[in-house]
């Protein structure tokens, strides 16, 4: 996983609540059996006015010029503002693997979906979580000025405005810390393997049935 | 010390290692395995050197790109004909048998939706983790298992590990009382509930549904409840353990027999909320109070009783409500105050791992029975969850029911309900659906989804249009 520690980027604004998971990547994106590739058919259905489908040269398609991200003064953002509940929806981490793909490494919104979140930091993407009355701002701002940039610094749970404002957002110290140095989940976990071992047996001989294997270990 | 709640039971029993930054290991009985999601976990297993932790844990089955046509699905993986859906069934095969891992096969009897195929193989008990890479795992906590769905990582991470970094959720329990009305479900229970709290009302909880409804309601029903909590926001739905989850259970392939059945039944039966045990938060509902609903919109909360109508976006004041109403109302084709009844729909598709088992289809068959599908409707498919259920279907004759009514009998598989295979809506179509999403393009691009129970969703394939399937008419079931 790539870490981040400061991120500086332009912003999009994406004014919509409930994105869910099938917005961000329909399900015929869902066939590949790969990680990457899924950034030109990030929000298909709203990004482009014909149906995608798999394998498809992506920049001979007719582009919706109403979206946002099609708009010429958002094409390089890296960072995106949305509304409520970001990221509903199924646990399709083709999500998260099409936002990075794309080149989002921050998503501000006032909430996000549970399983959405996990699989947003797994890959890399941090999301912060500001106020709703903060974040109705943040579009005012960002819609008012072209080339709107923020700055966001994990270490100190912070996003900073053109004008110098500082707000503080909230995230759990494990996340934190696997983001901040891009660890290995698995790595980590195993860490742990002789107390993984040890459950696992009190485990066994608690709820046997549990176990299938067990009349040929 | 107040009593412990189910959910809090449950997480105890599993915990493995609780980190001081609030994160925790919690370990896993039970990891079910479909196409869609693994091949990038294997992949990742494969990139470090790792191997499955714990091989039994795992049961694997194609359901998402699998086709439901017989001519097709005689043919076995060939008959699959979009090739990109093909590499992804096969993968899970070739995964499946490099890594040893346990698989219903496309043309096994036991092959079909995962969350139809774990309980009905016993696989799911009372008391297990369960993990699925797909946000519809939150069905098997009808069994008073914790189920959680996850990500393509977290499946690699399960398979890795045996274990899941998790952290600990709150408590909300919904209690539905009382008796619900003739011809309302527990389709039409859970999407009242949504209605109700919203798609982000069980963020962050994991949800008990409890109450004299739920307790009368079969597995079935549970199961259908259970699995629509995700639509609330919550990853885990829970029902507690009585007398219908045991029954359910005995004799099943991958249930305990002989002595560790009656020592498994009675480490079950702890499994339910303590009497004084507290709830950050609680919802009540009167099940009386309960009409069919039917979804409008293009979120699970968008929702209205069938002698309902559409909103009107003029009279909501939150403004981004007001748009999502207003959006949404362009995309289904309504128009604010439009009758429910007055909604005309194209296609009818009776499936999902919602309501896709012998209950479901047999509360639809009581409805088609002797009726015919009307001719407006383009298509009207019945598309059993599992190889197992459409069995059970035909020896009941539910089959011969659906078919002279003019509705198509499939093969088992997900479907219509995300159309990853080539069961799909037309734009612009209406569709009375039995799954969970009625997302934008959830059905097929442009395609409109209105979520039902099954036997709404028959007698709406019979009027063309919505109906109210209280109408004694059409009535499902002898009061
Ligand atoms: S039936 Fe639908 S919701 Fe259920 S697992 Fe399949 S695609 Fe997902």
């Amino acid at each position: 996983m790539q870490a981040l520690k400061q991120h500086q980027g332009l912003v999009a604004p994406l004014d919509r609540a409930n994105v869910d998971t099938d917005l961000i990547i329909p399900k015929q994106f869902l066939k590949s059996i790969k990680r990457t590739g899924f950034g030109p058919n990030l929000f298909d259905e709203l990004r482009y006015l014909d149906e995608g489908y798999p394998g498809q040269d992506a920049s001979q398609r007719p582009l919706n010029p109403d979206f946002v991200l099609n708009q010429p003064r958002y094409r390089d953002a890296s960072i995106l503002l949305t509304r409520r509940n970001f990221g509903c929806g199924s646990s399709r981490e083709h999500a998260p693997w099409a936002l990075e793909d794309f080149g989002f490494r921050v998503i501000i919104a006032p909430s996000f979906a549970d399983i959405f979140y996990n699989n947003a930091f797994k890959n890399g993407i941090l999301l912060v979580p500001l106020d709703e009355g903060t974040v109705e701002r943040l579009f005012q701002e960002v819609e008012a000025s072209e080339g709107y940039r923020l700055a966001v610094d994990l270490e100190a749970q912070t996003v900073t405005t053109p004008s110098g404002e500082v707000l503080h957002f909230e995230i759990d110290e494990f996340r934190k810390h696997c983001l901040l140095n891009g660890l290995d989940d698995i790595g980590l976990t195993l860490e742990h393997e002789a107390a993984i071992r040890d459950f696992e047996m009190k485990h066994r001989s608690a709820h046997p049935w549990l176990f299938r294997d067990r009349e040929v270990s | 010390m107040a009593g412990q709640t189910l959910y809090d039971k449950l997480w105890s029993q599993h915990l493995v290692k609780q980190r001081e930054d609030g994160s925790a290991l919690i370990y896993i009985d039970r990891q079910l395995l479909h196409e869609v999601t693994s091949p990038q976990a294997f992949e990742g297993l494969r990139l470090a050197g790792r191997k499955p932790w714990r091989l039994d844990a795992n049961l694997a089955t194609p359901d998402h790109n699998v086709p439901t046509t017989l001519k097709e699905r005689a043919a076995g993986n060939a008959g699959i004909l979009d090739p990109v859906s093909l590499i992804q069934v096969q993968t899970l095969d070739d995964n499946c048998e490099a890594f040893g891992i346990e698989e219903f096969r496309i043309n096994d009897a036991r092959q079909g939706i995962v969350h139809v195929v774990g309980p009905e193989q016993g696989a799911t008990l009372p008391g297990m983790t369960v993990v699925c890479g797909d946000s519809h795992t939150a069905t098997h906590g009808a069994f008073a298992a914790l189920a959680h769905g996850i990500g393509t990582s977290e499946v690699e991470h399960v398979l890795a590990t045996q274990c899941l970094v998790a952290q600990k959720m709150k408590n909300l329990r919904v209690r539905v009382e009382g008796r619900l009305g003739t011809g309302v479900t527990a389709k039409d229970i859970v999407l009242a509930v949504i209605g109700r709290i919203g798609t982000a009302g069980g963020t962050g909880y994991a949800i008990e549904f409890a109450g004299s409804a739920i307790r009368d309601l079969s597995m079935e029903g549970r199961m259908t409840i259970c699995n629509m909590a995700i639509e609330a926001g919550a990853r885990v739905g829970l029902v507690g353990v009585d007398d219908t989850t045991i029954d359910y259970l005995r004799e099943r392939p991958y249930a305990p027999t002989g002595e560790q059945w009656d020592a498994a039944v009675a480490a079950w039966r702890e499994l339910v909320s303590d009497e004084d045990a507290v709830f950050d938060k609680e919802v009540v509902f009167d099940a009386a109070e309960i009409a069919p609903q039917v979804s409008w919109g293009t979120s699970p909360e968008m929702v209205a009783p069938i002698e309902g109508e559409v909103p009107d976006p003029a009279t909501i004041d939150d403004d981004t409500v007001k748009r999502g109403v207003t959006r949404a109302l362009e995309y289904m084709g309504l128009s604010p105050r439009q009758k429910i009844t007055d909604i005309r729909l194209d296609k009818v598709f009776i499936g999902s791992c919602t309501n896709s088992r012998i209950e479901d289809l047999r509360e639809a068959a009581k409805v088609a029975k002797g009726k015919k599908v009307a001719d407006s409707i383009a298509l009207a498919m019945v598309v059993p969850g599992s190889g197992l259920v459409k069995r059970q279907a035909e020896a009941e004759g539910l089959d011969k029911i659906f078919l002279e009514a003019g509705f198509e009998w499939r093969e088992p598989g997900c479907s219509m309900c995300l159309a990853m295979n080539a069961d799909k809506l037309g734009a612009g179509e209406h569709c009375a659906s039995t799954s969970n999403r009625n997302f934008e393009g959830r059905q097929g691009y442009g395609g409109r989804t209105h979520l039902v129970s099954p036997a709404m969703a028959a007698a709406a394939a019979i009027a063309g249009h919505f109906v109210d399937v209280r109408d004694t008419t059409l009535s499902p079931r002898e009061a």
